[in-house]
């Protein structure tokens, strides 16, 4: 058993390192910026300065987006590992993503919206039929099905794939590359604006699933075991999976498609601190948060002038970290 | 009364035919009963509709006067510890961890625990004899040690009643006894279980009460000695079966012996 101790300094660890990572974030990107000048621009006399106007308007909105998108995919992963008892399952696995994909490609092939809002909301829009699709299949008299749902997700995800496909193939060059480009993800759209709908949507459907967490306990057992526990389980069942889903549209709606974190944080935190949801929720919040902030830095610096698909920075430093605590994790403890 | 069934029909959905066919069971308080049959009679579906996991197509299932599937879950297991069937824990936590989820239904979902909380998962630690073993791995634990880590949690949950399914399959005869002996000490001290079982002699030793079911019907309930009988054991379990008194230096009981018809003597079985 992790002690309650050492769980509570690995959650401060977290927020440190949460905190670190923006900070560090914050000081990195094209206009070379020096931390005394970074410092000076963040004072409140500094008000015109146009390093304060990159710093608040550029710099901090990605960053708090990315913060934002990475907290709510982990924990959206951690949903969906606990409601389908799979540790394959993640946020995209059941067409949340692939909804997006077709919603946010088609309005930028076709040309149906203009401005990144308008993909947002048509990403968000796709995501919901997919989540809603799924779920009208898997939910009958009363009870989630969660075979039914895996399935049912897969095979929508694979549907919604195709739409994706099709309409890129179909798409002029030019709005076929930018659609293509943000399947891979990026935060360089990211705008205040967008970070208070995205922070309105996933801080309160992660406190939500934290509400859940003795209840995931239970359900992580089995469904019987957890009805026997107290547990509402058709209740909870149906709250996960909408929470889980929500919080995956809201990320994807932002971001594009950024694959891994929702996988591999809620994992890597079970290997490291046990799998009490009390602790795995805030834990991976705060954990996902850092490794996208971490990996959207290094996203608009590594190739400079040019910026790397950031889920191929959160796949290129999670896989090999997360092998090296896998390997480690299973010599030591059973999973 | 604690549990009540009045004619109570059950069928799976895409199933033909019924699983439970008009029973009729009262279960008072204060008394360890034992639900037998062979495999496939019903049994655990009784017990789900003893529990409220399921609801009766027709007919009744009430626990303490209230239909069961109607209580909300969280009262429910404030009442009844279940220690269900299911195959080896796969979660890797703590013994101490596994029992304390037995205090769910006193607790916020993000609270910790309380003292009080802590006292009982500790004493439900010490009843099921498990104190050693609190900060093994319920995946380490071999197949005794998880029957009873499912029991101190139920224990944990300070409940009236117990509802065991099976809690004995594949566990060797000192475990078994083990087992029993934990659920009669509940019963003696002023609960009341119902178990389901393969192990007729244990049954008969252990219970008050026995229920014998068979093709979703109940065939036979009373004491003991009223259930445990040549010609009704017989027919049920479609094999010839004596049951001996067994009255033997100080041990005294049913034994229920399956007879093996290619090597004892023959003996036709009695009619009834």
């Amino acid at each position: 058993m992790r002690s309650s101790r050492s769980r509570g300094i690995g959650l401060l660890g977290l927020a440190l390192l949460l905190v670190v990572a923006m900070s560090a974030a914050l000081a990195v990107g094209p206009a070379n910026l020096s931390l005394p000048e970074i410092w000076m621009a963040l004072q409140p006399a500094a008000s015109e300065s146009p390093a304060r106007a990159i710093l608040l308007w550029v710099r901090l909105p990605r960053i708090v987006a990315a913060a934002l998108s990475g907290a709510g995919l982990a924990v959206s992963g951690v949903l969906f590992q606990a409601l389908l008892r799979n540790p394959l399952a993640e946020p995209y696995l059941l067409g949340v993503s692939s909804g997006a994909a077709l919603g946010a490609v088609a309005a930028l092939s076709l040309g149906l919206t203009v401005g990144p809002a308008g993909v947002a909301v048509a990403a968000l829009a796709g995501a919901l039929i997919a989540i809603a699709t799924v779920f009208r299949v898997a939910y009958a008299a009363g009870q989630l099905d969660t075979r039914v749902l895996i399935l049912a997700g897969v095979v929508v995800a694979s549907f919604f794939g195709a739409g994706v496909m099709l309409v890129l193939t179909l798409a002029e060059g030019r709005a076929a590359r930018s659609a293509l480009l943000w399947t891979m993800g990026s935060f360089g759209q990211a705008s205040w604006q967008m970070n208070v709908a995205l922070a309105a949507y996933s801080v309160p459907a992660a406190l939500a699933a934290f509400g859940l967490s003795r209840h995931l306990n239970a359900l992580a057992l089995d469904e019987e075991s957890a009805a026997h526990l107290g547990t509402e389980v058709e209740r909870v069942k149906k709250i996960s999976y909408l929470l889980a889903s929500l919080l995956a549209a809201a990320a994807v709606s932002a971001a594009g498609v950024i694959g891994f974190v929702g996988l591999v944080v809620p994992h890597a935190v079970r290997l490291l601190w046990g799998v009490d949801h009390r602790y795995l929720i805030p834990m991976s919040f705060l954990a996902g948060g850092s490794l996208l902030v971490l990996a959207d830095a290094a996203a608009r610096t590594v190739a400079q002038p040019l910026e790397v698909p950031v889920g191929v920075v959160t796949a290129l430093i999670g896989v090999p970290f997360f092998l090296v605590l896998l390997r480690r994790g299973y010599a030591r403890k059973p999973l | 009364m604690s549990f009540e069934l009045g004619d109570a029909w059950f069928r799976y959905p895409r199933s033909d035919d019924s699983a439970l066919r008009g029973v009729s069971v009262e279960i008072p308080a204060g008394s360890h009963t034992a639900v037998v049959g062979p495999n496939g009679a019903g049994k655990t579906t009784l017990a789900r509709l003893l529990l409220g996991t399921l609801r009766p197509q027709s007919g009744h299932a009430l626990f303490e006067g209230r239909p069961a599937a109607d209580w909300p879950r969280r009262e429910m297991a404030k009442r009844v510890g279940v220690v269900a069937q299911g195959g080896p824990p796969v979660l890797p936590i703590s013994v101490i961890g596994f029992v304390e989820m037995g205090r769910n239904p006193y607790v916020r979902p993000w609270a910790p625990l309380g003292e009080e909380d802590r006292a009982k998962v500790l004493s439900a630690l010490r009843r099921a004899d498990l104190e050693e073993l609190a900060s093994r791995f319920v995946t380490e634990l071999s197949g005794g040690e998880v029957q009873r880590a499912k029991l101190a949690r139920a224990f944990a949950q300070d409940p009236t009643v117990l509802v065991l399914d099976e809690p004995t399959a594949h566990l060797d005869v000192a475990h078994e006894m083990e087992i029993f002996r934990l659920v009669r000490d509940f019963v003696d001290a002023g609960g009341s279980a119902v178990t389901i079982t393969h192990s007729l002699h244990l049954a008969g030793r252990f219970a008050d009460r026995l229920c014998l079911l068979s093709d979703g019907r109940l065939e036979a309930a009373g004491s003991p000695t009223e259930v445990l009988r040549s010609e009704i054991l017989s027919r049920v379990f479609d094999w010839p079966i004596e049951v001996l008194a067994l009255d033997h230096a100080g041990l005294a009981g049913l034994h229920v012996v399956p007879v093996d018809p290619g090597r004892d003597p023959a003996r036709p079985v009695e009619p009834t």
